[in-house]
């Protein structure tokens, strides 16, 4: 785990968040919505949680930013007329990352340093779900089939 | 050699772009994506803190961080449906602009 690229994945993650939270336009918004999501899975390679990165870019970018374009394509009409930006979430965002920060260094931590982990093979991780976490599996399926059906149930057209 | 704290730093400063980018747009679609960065923080968090405990550790942290993200996929999907919903109805995206229960 190298310095070097920690702090280029970090600094890539972060400015694209920035980008992404404060651009007006939505749809270079989105974009940025997509790097910070590909620094995300950096990092996880990085860590070696290999398949969670994997799983991140398929999800995130190859489905959620692709919604989110659709979304604002269809929704075009008020594109660049809400404009309004407050204030008051800057301070409180402000405020939190202080509050955190100072939780942070307080904290005594068990281990700083990475330790020696064996790799997280893709057969460990389909043994585990299917033996420890089955219900959770289950639950999930089931949410993730309620959750599509409801969305296209709230964007079926209105009879009237 | 990142440590566990500068990790956390990083992590915390995502959740709070997030947050700011939740609090403070008037546009629905970046409400979302505010929440969707503080889901990701949360799980960078688990990441980390699997990767840094002491081994041999179970690797519960990277089952839930797989288990949020299709948990942040079923939200994006309904959250997105409704943006859509509230703009046919409203003409509008603005979340100021939605101040009545009866439509």
């Amino acid at each position: 785990m190298s310095s070097v690229a920690f702090v280029i994945i970090a600094v890539l993650t972060l400015s694209a968040a920035l980008a992404a939270a404060t651009l007006q336009k939505l749809m270079h918004a989105a974009l940025s919505f997509a790097v910070m999501f590909v620094g995300i899975s950096a990092f996880f390679f990085l860590f070696g949680a290999e398949f969670v990165g994997l799983v991140q870019i398929f999800v995130y970018i190859g489905a959620v930013a692709v919604l989110i374009v659709f979304t604002i394509l269809l929704t075009r009409y008020d594109v660049g007329k809400v404009r309004g930006f407050s204030w008051g979430g800057v301070v409180v965002a402000i405020a939190v990352f202080g509050g955190l920060v100072w939780a942070i260094s307080k904290t005594k931590l068990v281990s700083v340093a990475p330790s020696q982990v064996e790799p997280l093979t893709v057969q460990r991780i389909g043994e585990l779900l299917m033996t420890n976490y089955v219900w959770p599996l289950q639950c999930v399926g089931v949410l993730l089939t309620a959750a599509l059906i409801g969305a296209l149930i709230l964007v079926m057209e209105e009879k009237s | 050699m990142p440590t566990l704290s500068i990790l956390l730093v990083v992590s915390a400063a995502l959740f709070c772009i997030g947050l700011l980018a939740a609090l403070s747009r008037r546009h629905a679609i970046f409400i979302l994506i505010g929440i969707e960065m503080m889901l990701a923080a949360a799980n960078l968090n688990f990441i980390a803190f699997w990767r840094f405990a002491p081994q041999p550790a179970q690797p519960t942290g990277v089952m839930v961080a797989i288990f949020a993200i299709a948990i942040a996929a079923a939200e994006a999907a309904v959250g997105l449906a409704m943006v859509i919903a509230v703009y046919r109805h409203f003409r509008t995206t603005n979340v100021d602009q939605l101040d009545q229960l009866k439509g």
